[in-house]
Formats: C-alpha cells, sequence, structure tokens
C-alpha cells in the first residue's frame, strides 16, 4: 500500500502582484497551498529576490559586496550592476542618507539618487525610506511621485503615516504599497484594512509582516508568518491575501554574528563568511515561512537562494 | 486513531466481575474510552488487547531515543504542524558527515571547536554520521575513530556485514543505523534488534520508504528513524512535509510516526551557503536531524539561532539571567545601562551597545520577560524594581552612579531620582537604533 497523502490545496490563493513594467515586470504571489508545497499543487510564482542599494554608495559594505560592483562610480552604475546580479529579479533602493540622524541629505538630493536609479534599471524596483518615520512619509510620498510610471513597491506605509505614503503611492501615482507592520497577525491586518479603506485595491498591496534575523526572536516573525498563510489560504481571510516582501539584508547584517570583526572574534572566523551566513539563513527562513520576496545585498546570497528556490520548485 | 468505547468493550473478557470498579465490562469500556479510568485497573485483559490498546492511545509521533549519557537525545514526539500551535518539543539536532577516506579525528577535532553558550543552551553539531563507502574493515576504523566523542553516531551504511561489524565497536554508544531500504530491511531488522538500536530506513521514493517502513513494522521493530533524503532537494523537502504532515493529521498514518533524517551532505556537498539555507529550512519545516559537511562558526551561528528561537514555548517568551553585562570592556567606572530581561530587547539593546564601541554595563533586572512597555504596564517594571535592582546588585560592584533608562519609561525618572540618591538618571531614545548616536551626542557633550 502505497504512501497516501491527503493534498493541502486550499480553496483561497494569495493575491497576485504585478511590480515593475515592460518585459521584466514580475509577478508575486498567487499561490494556494503552503510555501514550496509544489507537491499539493503546482506554485506558478517562485518567490522573487530584490537586491539592495542605498544612496549613500558602497563605502560601508562588505568587501564582497564592494568587489561585485568594482568600477561603478556612480549610483546608476550601482543600481545597473545590481539589476545584472546572478539571482537578482530586482532592485530595493535604500533612501538611507536621508537618515536625520545619519547623513541628513536633503529631501532633492534622496529624489535626485531615485531619478537617477529609476532611470538606469528597467528591473522593478523597491523604495523604502531610512527607518526615521517622520522623515520617510515625507522622502516615500516624493518617491512615489518620482518614480510615476514605473510600477514600484513604495516600502513602507506604517500604522503611523499610511495616510499620507499609502495615499500617495497607491492612488496619487499608481505604484504598489509596501505594508508594514511589526510581528502582530492583527496589526498586519488592522493595516491592510485602513490602506484598503483608503481605496488602495488588495492587488496594489504587499505587506512586510516583521522581520528580525535568525537568532533576535525570530520565532514571533515565524509565527506571524505563519498564522497570516494559515489565515489568508485556511480561512480565506482576504485582508492577508496579500503577498509578503521580507527586507532581510538590514537585519542579517547588523547583528553580531555579522559584525564582530575577526579580531574581536578570532575563534570565529572570517567576519563575511558569517555575514552571509545570517543573511542566507534568514532568507532561507522567511522563505520557508512565506515570504513571496526577499531582499538581500551579498551576492553570495543572492546566488544561493536564487539556487535554492529553483531547487525547492 | 482513538478507539471508541465499543472497541474496547470486544477486548474485555466480558465475565463483569467488577474488580475493576465498575459495575459492567461495558461501563468500564467506556470510562476508559473518555480517558476517565486506565486500561490496567482490569487484572483480565489479554497481553494483546493490552498491546493493541496503548498503541491507540499512543501519541501518533513516537518520540525516539538515541546516544547515551550526556549525549543522549530525543527526537520526534511532536504534536502540532506548527509553533504557534503549541511547542516543538524535539529540536532538530545537526551531524557533521565524515568517509573512511577523511581523516576522521581532524575532521571531527575541527567541527567540535565549535561549541558555545547561547542563552544558557549548549550549541555544538551533537552527532556524527559515517558514511559507508564500500571497504568494510576501513569503515569500522573510522566508526571507531569517531566513537568515545560524546556525539552520537549514525552509521550510513546498507551493507548488512560492514554494519553489523561497526555496531560491534559502537552499540553501546546507542549509535542511529541508517541502512535499511527495500532490499535489505528484513535483515536490517536482525542487525538493529541485535544491537538495539534505532534503525533508519530509506527508499528510492516516499512510496518506497512508507512500504519498507510498513514492512518493518510488521516484523515488530518500531524503533525507527526516517531517511527523508530524496534524489533532489524539492524531492526531500516534499518527504519530510509530507510524512510530518500524514503523522500529525486527525487520522494520524502511524507509519509516518517517525522522526526524519535529511543529509544536506548529499543535496548539496561542498556547498557550505546552500547547506546553510536548506538547513534553515528543515529546521523549520520538519528534519529531526540535518547531515552537514561541516560545523564551522559561519554555519552555527545562524543555525543554532534560529533552532533556539523555533523550539521554544509560544506562551512564554526567551529570557535573559538578571545581572551586569559589561560590553565593550566595561568595568566598574562604566556608564550603567538597565532594560528588561526579555531575550530580544536584550540581544537588540546589547547589539546597538556593542555597535557604540563604548564601554559599558548592561543591567538586566527581572521583567518577567516582557519587553519595557509591557513589563511597565504589567507593573514588572517600575522604578521600585530598578532601583532595589540597583541597590542590591549594582551599587556593591560598580562606582559609577549615572544611569541610562529606556526612553520608554521616561516616566519613572523623577520616581527614579527619589529612590536612587547619589544617581543620575539619564534617559534614552524610544527605539535601541537611536543609541549609537545618543550615547556620541552624551560622550560629546561631556556628560558621560
Ligand atoms: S475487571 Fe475487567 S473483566 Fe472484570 S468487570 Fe472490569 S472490565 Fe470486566
Amino acid at each position: 500500500m502505497p504512501f497516501n497523502g491527503k493534498s493541502g490545496k486550499f480553496n483561497a490563493s494569495i493575491n497576485t502582484v504585478e511590480v515593475g513594467c515592460g518585459e521584466k515586470a514580475m509577478k508575486i504571489g498567487g499561490e494556494n497551498v503552503f510555501p514550496f508545497y509544489t507537491f499539493d499543487a503546482p506554485i506558478e510564482n517562485a518567490p522573487k529576490i530584490g537586491v539592495m542599494i542605498t544612496d549613500l554608495g558602497l563605502e560601508n559594505e562588505p568587501a564582497g559586496v564592494k568587489a561585485y560592483y568594482e568600477g561603478c562610480t556612480t549610483l546608476g552604475e550601482i543600481a545597473k550592476k545590481a539589476a545584472e546580479m546572478p539571482g537578482a529579479d530586482f532592485v530595493c533602493l535604500k533612501l538611507e542618507g536621508g537618515d536625520p540622524n545619519g547623513a541628513n541629505k536633503s529631501t532633492e538630493e534622496c529624489m535626485a539618487a531615485v531619478k537617477e536609479v529609476v532611470d538606469a534599471i528597467d528591473v522593478p524596483l523597491v523604495i523604502s525610506g531610512c527607518k526615521n518615520v517622520a522623515r520617510d512619509t515625507e522622502l516615500l510620498q516624493k518617491a512615489a511621485e518620482v518614480a510615476q510610471g514605473k510600477n514600484v513597491i513604495i516600502l513602507a506605509a506604517r500604522e503611523e503615516d499610511y495616510k499620507t505614503v499609502a495615499a500617495a503611492a497607491g492612488l496619487a501615482y499608481n505604484q504598489k504599497v509596501g505594508a508594514e507592520s511589526a510581528d502582530d497577525i492583527n496589526l498586519a491586518k488592522q493595516l491592510n484594512v485602513l490602506i484598503s479603506q483608503l481605496g488602495v485595491a488588495p492587488a496594489n498591496i504587499v505587506m512586510d509582516v516583521g522581520t528580525a534575523a535568525v537568532g533576535y526572536g525570530f520565532e514571533y516573525v515565524v509565527s506571524t508568518m505563519d498564522r497570516v498563510k494559515a489565515a489568508a489560504l485556511g480561512q480565506n481571510d482576504t485582508q492577508l491575501q496579500m503577498p509578503m516582501i521580507t527586507p532581510v539584508a538590514d537585519e542579517a547584517w547588523n547583528v553580531k554574528e555579522a559584525m564582530a570583526t575577526e579580531e574581536d572574534m578570532p575563534e570565529w572566523g572570517p567576519q563575511e563568511d558569517r555575514g552571509i551566513g545570517m543573511e542566507v539563513s534568514t532568507a532561507a527562513s522567511v522563505l520557508a515561512c512565506g515570504a513571496n520576496a526577499v531582499i538581500l545585498k551579498h551576492p553570495a546570497s543572492v546566488a544561493t537562494i536564487s539556487k535554492m528556490i529553483n531547487e525547492l520548485m | 486513531m482513538a478507539l471508541k468505547g465499543l472497541d474496547i468493550f470486544k477486548m474485555t473478557p466480558k465475565t463483569n466481575c467488577k474488580e475493576c470498579g465498575s459495575p459492567t465490562c461495558m461501563a468500564f469500556a467506556m470510562k476508559v474510552a473518555q480517558g476517565a479510568v486506565d486500561i490496567s485497573k482490569c487484572p483480565h485483559m489479554s497481553e494483546d488487547a493490552l498491546a493493541t490498546l496503548s498503541e491507540a492511545t499512543a501519541p501518533p509521533m513516537k518520540t525516539i531515543k538515541v546516544g547515551t549519557g550526556d549525549a543522549e537525545y530525543s527526537l520526534g514526539g511532536e504534536t502540532v504542524l506548527a509553533r504557534h500551535e503549541k511547542t516543538f518539543v524535539s529540536k532538530t539536532r545537526f551531524a557533521v558527515n565524515v568517509t573512511p577516506d577523511m581523516d576522521v579525528e581532524a575532521a571531527l577535532a575541527e567541527s567540535s571547536k565549535v561549541d558555545y553558550d547561547r542563552i544558557g543552551e549548549r550549541m555544538h553539531a551533537e552527532m556524527v554520521y559515517v558514511e559507508y563507502t564500500g571497504d568494510a574493515a576501513a569503515y569500522t576504523e573510522a566508526v571507531k575513530k569517531a566513537s568515545g566523542k560524546g556525539k552520537v553516531l549514525i552509521l550510513g551504511c546498507k551493507d548488512v556485514e560492514a554494519a553489523k561489524a561497526a555496531l560491534e565497536v559502537c552499540k553501546a554508544e546507542k549509535p542511529i543505523l541508517n541502512g535499511a531500504d527495500a532490499s535489505n530491511y528484513a535483515e536490517m531488522v536482525e542487525v538493529a534488534k541485535a544491537a538495539d538500536v534505532v534503525l533508519g530506513v530509506s527508499g528510492a521514493s516516499l512510496d518506497e520508504l512508507y512500504d519498507t517502513t510498513a514492512a518493518i513494522e510488521k516484523l515488530g521493530y518500531k524503533n525507527l528513524v526516517l531517511d527523508t533524503t530524496g534524489a533532489t532537494v524539492k524531492e526531500t523537502f516534499a518527504n519530510t512535509v509530507q510524512i510530518r504532515r500524514a503523522c500529525l493529521a486527525k487520522n494520524p498514518d502511524r507509519t509516518c510516526g517517525y522522526p526524519s533524517i535529511v543529509n544536506l551532505s548529499k543535496l548539496a556537498a561542498g556547498d557550505e551557503n546552500m547547506q546553510i539555507a536548506l538547513a534553515s529550512v528543515f529546521v523549520l519545516k520538519y528534519g529531526s536531524i540535518v547531515v552537514l559537511d561541516k560545523m564551522d562558526y559561519a554555519t552555527a551561528l545562524p543555525l543554532f539561532g534560529l533552532r533556539q528561537n523555533v523550539f521554544t514555548d509560544p506562551q512564554k517568551p526567551m529570557k535573559v539571567e538578571p545581572g551586569i553585562y559589561p560590553i565593550n570592556g566595561g568595568d566598574e567606572n562604566s556608564l550603567v545601562l538597565t532594560t528588561v530581561d526579555f531575550a530580544l530587547t536584550y540581544f537588540v539593546v546589547s547589539g546597538e551597545l556593542e555597535r557604540s564601541g563604548m564601554p559599558c554595563n548592561l543591567v538586566i533586572s527581572d521583567a518577567g520577560g516582557l519587553s519595557v512597555l509591557t513589563a511597565w504596564a504589567a507593573g514588572k517594571l517600575s522604578s521600585t524594581s530598578i532601583a532595589t535592582f540597583i541597590q542590591e546588585n549594582v551599587e556593591p560592584k560598580i562606582k559609577c552612579r549615572k544611569l541610562v533608562i529606556p526612553g520608554k519609561v521616561a516616566v519613572l525618572k523623577g520616581d527614579l531620582e527619589a529612590k536612587l540618591p547619589g544617581w543620575q538618571i539619564i534617559v534614552a531614545p524610544n527605539e535601541a537604533v537611536q543609541l549609537v548616536k545618543f550615547l556620541k551626542d552624551l560622550k560629546a557633550n561631556g556628560e558621560i
């Protein structure tokens, strides 16, 4: 008697969201099974990988990242090179320079950066802020305007600023709205409801339900994502059927495991290998929990995760 | 499947002798079915009936014990498919792969360098997978070298005679014999039975694995693990998930109710990053043992961190021990900062403090493992709790009298100043990410 497992295919499915335009446009979501459960039903759109670059250039990047972009002198060239990274599907521009506690660049400078990247690439683009909510409100609504016609994801609209950011991105400039909440299924749902009530169509919303590096409270990430997928698919909760996008690079490269130098921790071995390990493990984990897209930065991580996705699909 | 009262009644002698305390066998059977009375209360049940009953009431996924002494581990015994439903009970264990043509001792010594403590848990590869490559004498030699090292051995060997010989040198350590398949299972069962070890079963397909396992169960051996490694990553993932799902389904398929072995050393040989990626997936999705080429810190730090997070009680937050944690070489004259014992908060805050490069002391008091605001709202983080901890534990050891408190409980400043005479209370920003700049500014302003 052969193995007789029941299929775990659901009647409900995740929304399909199209990002970018032209030949290189990509679709995320659309599946009616748990992540990589292709034995239950085919998954049409494989999870996608984005490469994060920042308007501050390469100065603070690890050697392997610098080496990959060698010869690039402008942000436009960096963006182009990021778009060509083997395994990458899209580019994420982080307006890190806008941080008032950091470089504190002017809005005009930041928008010039957006324009330069938009003009340089033809792959889909995600634009993310500097994580300072007050600043991001301004930067992201302007960015939505500057990138008009490119069908980008504006990451992110949060509870505090969704009225401005989601309205600009989702209504005024026809972009995709990235709704960001922090590791709580109820908050994730509430934000989707609020953004929908502004008039943004569900097909124009993606979710960042919060992330952390593995080892750093990652159980909350796992359970939030597990529960979101279970509600979206198992209970047909239409307010949670938006595909999920997870920025991984910032989290993974900013913990002790990736930041301690080999001098400080000789027994830990090469620093860059540890950073890649954290990035790869965090990305693989959020994908296993249902992320439809991840944002990474190291070429070795992108290559590995791309190979993993291909082999699992 | 749970037995109904009537099924149990059929197994009683139907004599209504009342020795069980129930008036009739039928009444007794009903109570047993409800779980109100244990079957052992009836002294007249046959051995067969007892076996059938214990089988039917046993948890659908078996708990399999391997190894001995300090190196004894439980595998399996899970009751849910997602960690938010209930705690995952048996952590994924990592094995390092060795073959007889390697310098086994050197390889194991290298991997054993990774052995550290993370929030009270010892982190190291707990197992060694010894792969058979065709030469029985060399194999026994390799097994001998790998044994006695405080690791659980897994013998990846389908050759019956070679397995027998290798078990002779290591069976006291309670290894796993991962060697049964459709072609040899009857003999392998005898070998495993004789050595009293757990038997690993594999198959060319999920159907073959399933049928072989069923056949082995028929032979009466149920001390098993299932090697779900297939020809490809995709197949392996499908096998591993479907088997776990079938044994935890509403109508559990007990033939699937065993722990799994996933051999990444086979699926992604020589590709460390790919092994890290896949091992992460299988920590989350149902790998009981994951076999890797080697263990180094680039692999260990993410995987053990992930595992520690995933195998926690979803109801109970992870906590760090209260105490003084010096950072960047902080000493008795260094600045004191305090926050709660919620592990996530501790990690984020200590990470930022490390990033600042400034020597300081992070003081953690007992706040019930809650985040700052929750602990404050629940009364577990108060001016009294902080002041008491500072007076009892910090004042005797630290000379600095500047205390930085979390921005989210800035309201405590006044009370703390009153309760901690001699201390200057400084309020930190709301978010940990702002700490680096905050400390830099304090220093620039000459405040610290
Ligand atoms: S002790 Fe056993 S045989 Fe006697 S009444 Fe109870 S169930 Fe029946």
